[in-house]
């Protein structure tokens, strides 16, 4: 049943992303280029992610444990830090570099584009090497 | 700034984005966790075997998604241009980024704004300027795909 929630949640996911155009690298692109020739579609793919997930959290501020019983968890645990301020403008150069973020990227995969697999497997070297980083500054 | 109306979406990406905002809500009603694609897969890539297979399961319905909109006729296959090069960097940019600001689009971006958190709302600015600085300015490097 968990097992089948989670697959579930994660192909709803994917078609949204498919269906808004965020799978679309060109279109990603066009909305980030705000000094050229801008497309402004994907601001509306926020607007009515927010919008639901704003609803829903509200609601779930209200419970203490989820359906299958894990402790609901909806505030910040870390500070503003240095960290989070570089990580995410790198994370922001790679994203206009590519028009790729990580789910949009994992979706790609199921297209069976060779070009998309690079694209992750560089992505996951990335992530254990900011592991290595981030662990060896605080050692 | 020229509106580029001849690829404006609206109604499209506004429904995608419902979506998207139902999965997050979802995730939140089955998990009790903020819905963050990075730190899904970055927790796969430091395997603890009480969580790998949600992880995993989640991911495979990422994965499907192209197939089950194929099947109902959605949606053909967008087109990825730029070079290897050019892909593994950002790559790795992306992969490197999100997990030192722990978050991505998804983690930040949506789930982050929808709980009014401040670090996630600076996050979101933050990365939305570099990326539309970095695609004004790729032009200038000779990056051009």
């Amino acid at each position: 049943m968990r097992r089948l929630s989670e697959f579930l949640i994660g192909l709803i996911f994917g078609i949204g992303l498919m269906i808004s155009g965020m799978t679309d690298p060109s279109k990603v692109k066009g909305f980030l280029d705000i000094a050229g020739n801008w497309d402004p579609s994907l601001a509306f793919v926020m607007g009515g992610a927010v919008i639901v997930s704003f609803a829903a959290f509200r609601l779930a501020a209200k419970r203490r444990e989820s359906l299958f019983g894990r402790v609901i968890m909806l505030n910040d645990t870390k500070p503003i830090d240095v960290k989070l301020i570089a990580g995410s403008v790198i994370f922001g150069i790679g994203w206009g570099l590519s028009g790729f973020c990580p789910g949009p990227a994992i979706v790609s995969l199921g297209n069976g584009e060779w070009k998309a697999a690079i694209f992750v497997a560089a992505m996951a070297g990335g992530m254990v090497l900011a592991g290595y980083v981030t662990r060896s500054s605080k050692g | 700034m020229v509106i580029d109306w001849s690829h404006f979406t609206p109604l499209e990406s506004l429904g995608g984005g419902l979506l998207i905002g139902l999965a997050a809500a979802l995730f939140m009603m089955v998990h009790g966790r903020i819905m963050g694609i990075s730190g899904i897969l970055g927790g796969i890539l430091r395997p603890i075997k009480s969580d790998f297979l949600w992880r995993a399961t989640f991911l495979l319905g990422l994965i499907a998604a192209p197939f089950v909109a194929r099947m109902a006729g959605l949606i053909s296959a967008p087109k990825i241009d730029g070079s290897v090069f050019q892909l593994v960097l950002a790559g790795l940019l992306v992969g490197f980024g999100t997990a030192l600001g722990s978050g991505c689009t998804s983690g930040h971006g949506v789930c982050g704004i929808a709980r009014l958190s401040p670090r996630s709302l600076l996050a979101t600015v933050l990365f939305v300027s570099s990326g539309m600085v970095t695609v004004w300015a790729v032009p200038f490097f000779g990056l051009g795909g």
